[in-house]
C-alpha cells in the first residue's frame, strides 16, 4: 500500500466540502440532507484511513467508531426525512427558503 | 503500483458522483448520483482493509439511506419538476467562496504535516471475530445506546410521517352486514 | 471418493497451471466467472421450462410441449424471441436511468453468487464476512427497481416500483433476522465455517444441520418465506401484478432488457436458495454417513432442485397477497417471530448439556419448539382477529 495518508484525507476533505457546498447552497430540504450524509461519509473515511495508517491498529478504535457513526448518521437520515414528509404535508413545500416563518 | 491506480479511479468517480448529486436539476438524478458516491466509498473502504465496514456501508447507505431519500423526494414533490425555479440560492457565490476557504483551511495543515505522508503498515487485518468481541465486552455500553436510539428513532420517524387521516379499513369477509333494525328501515 | 468429489478443483488447478504464473490469478477468476455463469445461466433456461411444465402439470395442463421433444427446447425459442424484438424507449423516458436498470438489477446479483460454497473446497471467494457481503449485494438490487419504474414515466410503473421497494425492504429484515441465529450458533458470518460447523452426526445418524433443530426449522419456513418476497415472486409478486397492473416496474420494457430483468429475477432466487441450503441444510454434506461417497457439489445441487421445486410448488399454489396484507405480514407476524426465534435459539444453546441423554434431548427439542408454537398461535390469532373500531390517532404535528 504506497499511497500517503494524505492523500485519503486529502479526499475526504474534498468530498467533506462538496457535502457542505450543497448543503449551504441548495434551496432543496432533501438536498440538504443529501449534503449532511456526504459529510458524514467523509468524516467516516478519516477514522477509517487513521486506523488503517495509525499506531494501533489492532485495537479497531477507528472500525468501531465508523460502525457506530454509520448506524447513527442512518437513524438521523430517518428522522430529518420523516420531517420533511411532515413539514411539505403541512406547507406543500420544501424550499428552504419559503421555511421562514420564525425569521424575526 | 496497482493499489494507487485503484484509489485514484475510485476516488475520482466518487468525487464526480458526489458534485453530481450536489448540482444536477433532477431530484432522482441527484439521489442515485449520491447512491454511487456512497458504493464508491464502500470500495475505498475494501482497499483500507475495513472489510466489515464496507459491507455495512454498502447495506445502510446504498441500500436504506439511499431508498430513503428516494421514498422522500417521491413523496414531497420529485414527480412535477418546475425548470423555472432557480437552483441554488441568492448568495451562492458567497457560499461558493466559503467552502472554497474552508476546503483550504483543511487541506493546507494535511499537506504541511511530514508525518502524514507515510505509507500503511502492511498485513493489517479487522477479522469480524474481534470486532465482535470489541463490540460485546470494550463498547458495550455505545451498543446498547445505539440499539435504544436507533428503536427510538424507528419510532419517531414512524409517528412524525404518519398522515392524519384515518388508515384505510379492508372489508374482512368475516363480517356479516348487520341487519338493519326497524328504526333504520323506516328513516330509510 | 474423494476425486470425484474435488474433480473441479483439480480442474481449476490443472488450467491454471497452464498459463505463466504472473497472470495465473487473473486467470483464475476469469475462469471461476465463467464456471459460474455458465452452470447458472443453463440453470436459468432449465428452471424456465421445468416450472412451465410443473406449473402447467399442476394445474391439470400440459406446459410447453411443441418446442422440442417435451417442450424441453423451449428456452431456446424464448431467448431467440426475446433478442430479437424491438427494444422500444418511451420518448418521455429518461433514457439513462431506463438503459441502467437492467445492469443495476443483474450486475449485484451475480456478485452474490461468489460466496456460495457450491461443495467442499469450492468457495469462489472466502470472505471473513460473507453472509454480510451477500445481503449486502442483494439490497442493491432493490435501487434498479426504483429506477425502472421511475424512468419509465409511466404512473402504472411508478405504483409497481413503490409496491416493490415498499415490499422489498419490509423483507429484508425479516430475511437477515432469520440468519441471525445461524451465525450465532457457528460463531462466525464466513459462509464455508457456517457449512463446516453443520457436520457430523448427532447418534450416528442424525445429521447436524441447522433444519433438524427447532430454531433452525423454524427459521428455515421464516427464511423461505422472506425469500419468496425478496424475490417477487408469487404468492408475493404484486409488484409484477400480471393481472393488475399490467407488468408493473416491467411495463415500458421490451426484448433484451426483459429478458435481463427476467434473467435477474430468477438469479436472485437461485443466490437466495444457495443461502437456504447453505444456512438450514447443511450446505454440500451429505445426509447419512453412508452416502458420503457421492460428490459434495451433487448434495448441494440435490437440495437446491429439491428447493427451486418447493418454490415453484407454492407458486403454484398460493393466490396473490394484497399489499397490506403482505406487510401486515412482514412487520406484524415474521418480524415478531423472527425475534422469538433468535431467544429460542440462545436457549437451545444454553442447554446443550441436555442432549448427553435422548430423554434430556426431546426435552430441550420440545420446549424450545414449544416456545415457537405458542408464539406462532398467538400471533396468528389476535392478527387475524375482526379489527375492534380503530383508534385514531392525532399528534401535535
Amino acid at each position: 500500500m504506497t499511497t500517503p495518508l494524505s492523500h485519503y484525507l486529502v479526499f475526504s476533505a474534498m468530498l467533506f466540502s462538496i457535502g457542505f457546498a450543497g448543503a449551504v447552497l441548495r434551496r432543496n430540504a432533501v438536498l440538504v440532507l443529501i449534503g449532511l450524509e456526504l459529510m458524514l461519509n467523509a468524516a467516516n473515511l478519516n477514522f477509517i484511513a487513521f486506523w488503517r495508517y495509525g499506531a494501533h491498529p489492532g485495537a479497531l478504535t477507528g472500525v468501531l467508531f465508523t460502525l457506530f457513526s454509520i448506524a447513527i448518521a442512518a437513524a438521523e437520515a430517518a428522522v430529518g426525512l420523516a420531517l420533511i414528509i411532515a413539514i411539505y404535508r403541512h406547507r406543500k413545500t420544501i424550499q428552504m427558503d419559503r421555511l421562514d416563518s420564525l425569521k424575526g | 503500483m496497482a493499489h494507487e491506480i485503484t484509489f485514484y479511479l475510485i476516488a475520482l468517480l466518487t468525487l464526480a458522483a458526489a458534485i453530481a448529486a450536489m448540482s444536477l436539476r433532477n431530484l432522482v438524478h441527484c439521489a442515485l448520483c449520491a447512491a454511487g458516491a456512497f458504493a464508491g466509498l464502500a470500495a475505498i473502504y475494501l482497499l483500507l482493509n475495513a472489510e466489515f465496514v464496507g459491507f455495512a456501508q454498502f447495506l445502510v447507505y446504498v441500500g436504506a439511506v439511499a431508498i430513503l431519500i428516494v421514498f422522500t423526494i417521491l413523496l414531497t414533490q420529485g414527480v412535477e419538476m418546475k425548470s423555472s425555479v432557480a437552483l441554488v440560492s441568492p448568495s451562492w457565490l458567497t457560499g461558493l467562496a466559503i467552502t472554497g476557504l474552508m476546503l483550504a483551511c483543511i487541506v493546507a495543515p494535511i499537506l504541511a504535516s511530514p508525518s502524514l505522508h507515510r505509507s500503511a503498515p502492511p498485513n493489517i487485518a479487522a477479522p469480524v471475530k474481534k470486532i465482535g468481541e470489541e463490540l460485546m465486552t470494550g463498547c458495550i455500553l455505545p451498543l446498547e445506546t445505539v440499539g435504544l436510539l436507533l428503536t427510538a428513532a424507528l419510532l419517531g420517524a414512524v409517528v412524525i410521517a404518519m398522515s392524519d387521516k384515518p388508515p384505510f379499513q379492508p372489508k374482512t369477509a368475516g363480517n356479516p352486514p348487520r341487519r338493519e333494525t326497524q328504526e333504520e328501515v323506516s328513516l330509510r | 471418493m474423494n476425486a470425484l468429489d474435488q474433480i473441479f478443483v483439480t480442474l481449476h488447478h490443472w488450467l491454471i497451471g497452464l498459463f505463466p504464473a504472473a497472470i495465473q490469478p487473473l486467470v483464475s477468476i476469469v475462469l471461476i466467472i465463467a464456471t459460474i455463469m455458465t452452470v447458472f445461466g443453463t440453470c436459468f433456461a432449465v428452471t424456465t421450462i421445468v416450472e412451465r411444465k410443473t406449473l402447467g402439470r399442476m394445474q391439470n395442463r400440459y406446459g410447453p410441449n411443441r418446442v422440442g421433444p417435451w417442450g424441453l427446447l423451449q428456452p431456446m425459442a424464448d431467448g431467440i424471441k426475446m433478442l430479437i424484438k424491438e427494444d422500444i424507449v418511451p420518448f418521455s423516458a429518461d433514457k439513462i436511468l431506463h438503459f441502467l436498470a437492467p445492469l443495476v438489477l443483474t450486475v449485484p446479483i451475480w456478485l452474490a453468487f461468489s460466496v456460495l460454497p457450491f461443495g467442499r473446497n469450492m468457495t469462489a471467494v472466502e470472505l471473513d464476512a460473507g453472509l454480510l457481503f451477500f445481503f449486502a449485494i442483494g439490497s442493491a438490487s432493490e435501487l434498479a427497481v426504483f429506477m425502472a419504474g421511475w424512468s419509465s414515466q409511466n404512473k402504472y410503473s411508478l405504483v409497481g416500483a413503490m409496491r416493490g421497494i415498499a415490499q422489498m425492504i419490509s423483507y429484508e429484515v425479516p430475511l437477515v433476522l432469520a440468519s441471525v441465529p445461524v451465525v450465532m450458533l457457528a460463531g462466525s458470518l464466513s459462509l464455508t465455517d457456517i457449512v463446516q460447523s453443520q457436520g457430523g452426526y448427532a447418534w450416528g445418524f442424525i445429521p447436524h444441520w441447522n433444519v433438524f433443530t427447532p430454531w433452525g426449522l423454524a427459521g428455515f419456513g421464516l427464511f423461505l418465506i422472506a425469500a419468496t418476497a425478496e424475490s417477487n415472486r408469487s404468492p408475493f409478486d404484486l409488484p409484477e401484478g400480471e393481472s393488475e397492473i399490467i407488468a408493473g416496474y416491467l411495463t415500458e420494457y421490451s426484448g433484451f432488457k426483459y429478458a435481463l430483468f427476467f434473467l435477474g429475477e430468477y438469479l436472485g432466487l437461485f443466490a437466495v436458495t444457495g443461502l437456504a441450503v447453505t444456512l438450514f441444510l447443511g450446505g454440500w454434506h451429505a445426509p447419512m454417513s453412508i452416502m458420503e461417497w457421492v460428490p459434495s457439489w451433487l448434495w448441494f445441487a440435490a437440495k437446491f432442485g429439491v428447493l427451486i421445486f418447493v418454490f415453484i410448488w407454492v407458486r403454484a399454489t398460493l393466490p396473490r397477497l394484497r399489499l397490506d396484507q403482505m406487510l401486515n405480514l412482514a412487520w406484524k407476524f415474521l418480524v415478531p417471530l423472527t425475534l422469538i426465534n433468535l431467544l429460542v435459539a440462545a436457549v437451545w444453546y444454553w442447554s446443550r448439556p441436555l442432549s448427553d441423554s435422548f430423554a434430556g434431548l426431546e426435552l430441550r427439542w420440545l420446549s424450545c419448539a414449544a416456545i415457537i408454537a405458542l408464539s406462532y398461535v398467538c400471533l396468528g390469532r389476535n392478527l387475524n382477529r375482526i379489527p375492534s373500531p380503530q383508534r385514531h390517532y392525532t399528534y401535535g404535528t
